[in-house]
């Protein structure tokens, strides 16, 4: 029985210091690994920098001004507001939906992992368009939580629906064995191992918000990030807008404290994959059909009739003979150029400061990890605006060129990355790099031979995912795209904002239909995981 | 197994490599070095058609790139001296103000500035009118029937129109209009008009989603510019088939007329080929392409008929204010003041 062979180690005890910091001691910290970290965590802060410098210059009386007025309440108050009932719905959706998918007998499993995870291959704002232009009634706070809740909410159905997945029976058969309840075990099992998992992606998901535009300019709900997006466009007052960048930066801040304290300090790991047995499902019975009715009401609202209104407008745009296909497959070559290029970049820069904060967890690496999601949470344009910045001053040759794009892309996608190789890190306890070590190999060696080949699934996920947000990243690109490159988000969006549904349906579906194999890579992903 | 899953991946990121290499070597991702680069807010369609005639009479390869007014104009003046920008199209005048502001302007060539008429180019030469458009409120006959129809757009800061009308205070178009309003009617009197549109007024995205909100039966009436209304009629009417335009005329600052401003940067790297463009969209065949385009935005050029639809921009009866002093600062100030912004 393959099953007794398969010893799980302290997967949900608030572990024990004791074993991290005798690794911390024995280890010495690998110099090129903090040097990388710090350089992609300076590169990260540079635009925060230029953001806050701006602000300062704006002098203590103008910010004040600026910023202790009715108006910055009234966003504060929407954007909090738009945060505090989206995530809990995104958190109920996603772990709810994965719960089902994973560990219940719902029938069609395959077909419902694909379709949930479809939401990535629709990006929030083609998503709200579609249903504005069906129902103008989609407006306002409630079209807004409704329309990024169905798009946000696979953030946290991956990572929950892939732990869930790898859960071992055997963890839950012993707690029960050991007399604990069905509901006992879900807390104490379940629970402390889902926690890193619901607590990155809500954290994902109230980035998101906070840095999201063209839905919410769509539902005409203002937040920070469109009030910036007004001020710079107004151009002329930039302080303005820098104060209330920096204000979300600060925003940004708060949360990533309040998923530090969520996370907790629990480890999950075993020593190597080993056998584990494949979960029972929970039987459903006559629950089947109500269930099988949630999901598919929730596949509908957030894939099927967005891409249904998608594809009648790419019908009318066909039959009207509107479709433009050399501009097409020229935007399409642009998005796919720029997002291999920031998914390559972006899933590489992450890695030092992912692997130091797993390897040699301190106070720094948690720093330095973290940085990376202050300045992702800003807005698109703010990047862009500060890259523009420090472009014309300090490195002209670089000034709109692919590169300074993609560099805008890895700054805005690093935690995607990021989050990606942590769980993927988490499944390379410390034990088998130590037990590598002590058979005298190298530590790139072990890094090569031992830990790449486990994460390697976490890296390519990242790879997908920064992929999948730059081919949809709109206010970034507008600015620091190379002239003359126009990709699919930003040719969507000139026609989409003059309302013209039948010309942004091509570039709409185009989108679409460049991210569907990714997200049905990213499902491959998690039936593969074990 | 691992292995060879890590090999295969390792594989796939490579041929990823260099697929992304590849396509950053081709010349699509950088300014074409040979092609003048246009800097341009105007509406996309008008440039590209200017752009491609142009070329087509010339041989001169032109690159646009896309922006709104004052963000491009402040993009300008953060690249400085040093801009790639060739020449600078803009839809409204304040953006192009701040640039000449900046010192960043060549001065025109008489050849160009005739072709229009004298008062639709400032007198420092800087730069000149490429088009026109006209403030118009949009309607909703079934929702206001014409007799209630405001006689002034100061009107609309009024207690009796809470609710009941919309605009784009976001977008540069509507920022003109005030900046109109502010050179006119004084501060106090803007101040006291932009209150009124908060607490009035709907707040929607530009001009096409006011129109269609007005359409829609959703507000009564918007204040918009007419050549969207206009293309609409000419194409599906879908937008505005419900809608009727009023003009507020009597010099009101709702009759306000924006300069579209076409320039030459003092620091184009190719400034006889801009030049030339800029002498080209001014010109009666250029003024042509715009009236062929269906911008339905109204033609400056001497002599050149704008679209037969509209009412002669002579018979609006705009403000007497003068475009080339129109401060959007100060707008943007006050707006954000106001808590608009």
């Amino acid at each position: 029985m393959p099953a007794f062979s398969n010893v799980p180690v302290r997967y949900d005890e608030p572990l024990a210091d004791a074993p991290a910091i005798a690794g911390r001691r024995t280890a010495r910290t690998p110099r090129l690994v903090v040097i990388a970290a710090v350089v992609v965590a300076a590169v990260l802060v540079a635009p925060l920098i230029v953001v806050f410098g701006q602000a300062m210059s704006a002098g203590t009386a103008e910010a004040s001004r600026l910023l202790l007025r009715p108006r910055t309440v009234e966003l504060l108050r929407n954007t909090l507001l738009l945060v505090a009932i989206t995530v809990p719905v995104t958190v109920l959706l996603g772990c709810g939906a994965a719960w089902l998918v994973e560990r219940t007998s719902i029938p069609y499993v395959g077909i419902w992992r694909g379709l949930l995870l479809m939401p990535l291959a629709i990006p929030a704002f083609v998503s709200s368009y579609a249903w504005t232009s069906v129902l103008p009634s989609v407006q306002g706070l409630g079209g807004a939580v409704f329309i990024t809740a169905l798009a946000y909410y696979p953030f946290v159905f991956l990572p929950v629906a892939a732990l869930l997945r790898a859960l071992d029976q055997d963890q839950l058969d012993s707690a029960r064995s050991l007399g604990s309840s069905g509901w006992d075990t879900v807390r104490r099992v379940v629970l402390p191992q889902l926690r890193p998992a619901i607590a990155g992606g809500a954290l994902l998901v109230a980035l998101h918000l906070l840095a999201e535009f063209g839905v919410l300019q769509m539902m005409r709900y203002p937040t920070f990030t469109t009030s910036i997006l007004q001020q710079f466009a107004v151009g002329f007052s930039n302080a303005a807008g820098s104060l209330l960048a920096a204000v979300l930066a600060v925003l940004c801040l708060g949360f990533l404290a309040v998923e530090i304290l969520f996370r907790g300090k629990s480890r999950i790991a075993r020593l190597g994959p080993g056998t584990r047995r494949r979960p029972v499902a929970h039987r459903l019975g006559a629950w089947t059909v109500p269930a099988i009715l949630g999901l598919a009401v929730l596949v509908a609202l957030a894939v099927m009739v967005p891409a249904a209104i998608v594809a009648r407008w790419l019908a009318r745009a066909v039959a009207t003979q509107a479709v433009d296909v050399g501009p097409l497959l020229a935007a399409t070559g642009s998005s796919v150029g720029l997002a291999v290029l920031a998914g390559l970049v972006t899933t590489v820069a992450a890695l030092p400061g992912a692997w130091l904060l797993h390897r040699y967890p301190s106070r720094a690496a948690v720093v330095l990890e973290r940085v990376t999601y202050i300045s992702s949470a800003l807005p698109g344009v703010v990047i862009g605006l500060a890259l523009v910045t420090l472009a014309v001053q300090w490195a002209r040759p670089v000034y709109q060129t692919a590169a300074l794009a993609v560099a805008a892309y890895s700054i805005l996608f690093l935690p995607r990355a990021m989050v990606s190789w942590r769980s993927g890190l988490a499944a390379a306890p410390t034990e088998l790099i130590e037990a590598s070590r002590s058979l005298g190999v190298s530590g790139s060696a072990t890094f090569a031979r031992v830990v790449l080949p486990l994460v390697l699934p976490s890296a390519l996920t990242g790879f997908v995912l920064t992929f999948l947000a730059t081919v949809t990243e709109l206010t970034a690109t507008l600015l620091l795209a190379p002239t003359g490159t126009e990709t699919l988000a930003t040719a969507f969006w000139s026609a989409s904002d003059e309302l013209d549904y039948v010309a942004s349906a091509p570039y709409a579906a185009g989108m679409i239909a460049l991210s569907v194999p990714l997200t049905v890579l990213l499902r491959r992903q998690i039936l593969d995981q074990r | 197994m691992r292995r060879r899953t890590f090999l295969t991946g390792l594989g796939a990121l490579g041929t990823a490599t260099l697929v992304g290499c590849g396509s950053k070597s081709e010349d699509k991702y950088v300014a074409d070095p040979g092609a003048l680069q246009v800097y341009s807010s105007q509406h996309e369609n008008l440039t590209k058609a200017w752009a491609e005639a142009f070329t087509k009479e010339t041989g001169i390869k032109v690159q646009i790139r896309k922006g709104g007014d004052s963000s491009m104009g402040h993009q300008i003046v953060a690249e400085g001296a040093e801009s790639p920008a060739d020449v600078f199209l803009t839809e409204n005048s304040p953006a192009m103000t701040l640039v000449e502001r900046n010192q960043l302007l060549a001065p025109l060539e008489d050849a160009t500035r005739n072709q229009v008429p004298a008062h639709l180019t400032p007198s420092s030469k800087a730069w000149t009118a490429i088009a026109a458009r006209s403030t118009v409120l949009v309607y909703n006959p079934a929702k206001l029937p014409a007799t209630d129809l405001p006689k002034s757009l100061m009107n609309l800061a009024g207690p009796d129109w809470k609710d009941r009308w919309g605009c784009a205070p976001g977008g540069a178009d509507f920022q003109a209009i005030v900046a109109g309003m502010l050179a006119g009617q004084g501060e106090q009197k803007t101040k006291d008009w932009l209150k009124g549109l908060k607490s009035n007024a709907r707040a929607l995205q530009n001009n096409i989603a006011t129109m269609k909100s007005v359409n829609a039966g959703e507000i009564p009436c918007g204040v918009i510019y007419h050549y969207y209304w206009y293309r609409d009629q000419v194409g599906t009417k879908e937008g505005s088939g419900n809608t009727k335009l009023h003009y507020f005329r009597n010099r009101d600052p709702g009759a306000f007329v924006s300069l579209s401003g076409g320039a030459v940067l003092a620091g184009a790297k190719k400034p006889a080929e801009a030049r030339k463009f800029l002498q080209y969209i001014t010109s009666k065949a250029g003024q042509k392409v715009l009236v062929d385009s269906q911008s339905m935005e109204y033609a400056v050029g001497v002599g050149v008929p704008s679209a037969p639809e509209l009412p002669p921009l002579a018979t609006l009866q705009a403000p007497p204010v003068d475009p080339f002093t129109l401060n959007s600062d100060q707008v943007a100030t006050l707006m954000t003041d106001a808590g608009i912004l």
